[in-house]
């Protein structure tokens, strides 16, 4: 993540003033220092609600009820939290509403099954890897109706937008599996979770 | 008919939720309005956490996309996009979808405008669109959450998954329109 960081910000400082728009490089650190600031702002609400939501579903034993139903396949791609956890359930919500495209219900109850992952974490600095299998699945972006999409196609006169929906579910589905396969693999060859580092 | 009931499934899958958790709860005697207000109050402490992860990201995206590197990017993949039968206009939306979602919104509805519906370019990066999410801010959201900042292979996994869905965008597309 360190060269990452570093690599994004000197080389747009290079490339910017070759470019000769320097100056647009500089306006926008502090239009993206703000986007930043308004983004996590507009999330304090809707992340209040969801959060209260969840432990009403939790405290219901609602979450543990849908652990134990997709436990077949978590115990596979989680094998290193415990069953029982909220962490499962909290997981499966997120990724359901993410495949619904309730964005704003995803990512608070995703939030909330991380915290749930952070509590089985030894070293809490370094992700685990089932942060990263969980992570890789959201980054893939698994959805069953891309609403969005089909909004803009109904905007610019698309007359059939919803035949967009079945080769954006193969694609999605495609992309969904790759992932967690490479999260399985990369899990195998990269350095141990236990150890400090890894982190190139 | 098909687009009547997704339509109907989009509006009621959220209602739908809240009427089951909320009626579960009341039925199992759970206190809902404490348990509620209980878990609301980490709103506010989930949001500020995340904004020193938010501003690395986002301003270093931010700044990246005023350099004019990705125009760059594009013009030196255009050999190879032709090459493939991509149109060029396509280009920017793979570029810039893992780096920020509204960004690529705004790059689709500016293709879907100007080259209108019937075109090739607005169904591929339609369902390009439609079958990622944005890597980067998953990652600084969700990281930045609960302060973990050693991701190990987690953006590497998602930027190969990206690319992926990509070729099978482009694969699927060339098949289907």
């Amino acid at each position: 993540m360190n060269y990452i960081f570093y690599g994004l910000i000197v080389f747009s400082i290079i490339i910017g003033a070759t470019n000769g728009r320097l100056q647009e490089v500089v306006n926008s650190i502090l239009l993206g220092a703000e986007l930043s600031v308004k983004v996590a702002f507009s999330l304090i609400g809707i992340m209040a609600f969801w959060l209260g939501i969840m432990k009403i579903a939790e405290k219901s034993g609602l979450v543990e009820f849908i652990s134990k139903l997709i436990k077949p396949v978590t115990k596979k791609l989680f094998n290193e939290i415990p069953e029982n956890s909220p962490a499962i359930g909290d997981i499966a919500m997120s990724v359901s509403a993410n495949a619904l495209g309730l964005t704003n219900a995803a990512t608070p109850i995703g939030i909330k099954a991380m915290e749930e992952l952070q509590k089985h974490n030894k070293d809490k600095s370094t992700a685990s890897n089932a942060m990263c299998m969980f992570l890789a699945m959201n980054t893939a972006g698994f959805q069953l109706i891309p609403a969005t999409v089909i909004a803009v196609l109904i905007g610019i006169g698309y007359k059939n937008p919803t035949e967009i929906i079945a080769p954006t579910l193969l694609v999605t589905t495609i992309a969904f599996i790759s992932a967690i396969i490479l999260a399985k693999v990369f899990e195998k060859f990269w350095t141990p979770q236990k150890e400090n580092g890894g982190d190139e | 008919m098909f687009q009547a009931i997704m339509n109907f499934l989009s509006l009621w899958a959220l209602p739908a939720i809240i009427i089951l958790i909320l009626t579960v709860g009341l039925a199992k005697k759970v206190p809902l309005y404490e348990t509620f207000t209980d878990g609301a109050k980490d709103g506010f402490k989930v949001a500020v956490n995340i904004i020193p992860y938010l501003v690395a990201i986002i301003v270093g995206i931010s700044m990246f996309r005023a350099s004019g590197a990705i125009e760059m990017l594009g013009n030196a993949c255009s050999g190879i996009l032709t090459a493939l039968k991509i149109p060029a206009e396509v280009l920017p939306v793979m570029i810039v979808r893992p780096l920020s979602g509204s960004a690529a919104l705004g790059v689709f509805s500016d293709i879907a405008h100007t080259l209108g519906p019937d075109d090739y370019a607005t169904k591929l990066s339609a369902v390009m669109i439609g079958s990622s999410e944005t890597t980067f801010y998953v990652l600084a959201v969700y990281f930045g959450a609960i302060g973990i900042s050693k991701i190990r292979y987690a953006l590497l996994v998602g930027l190969l998954a990206d690319f992926i869905g990509i070729a099978a965008a482009v694969l699927v597309c060339h098949c289907m329109f």
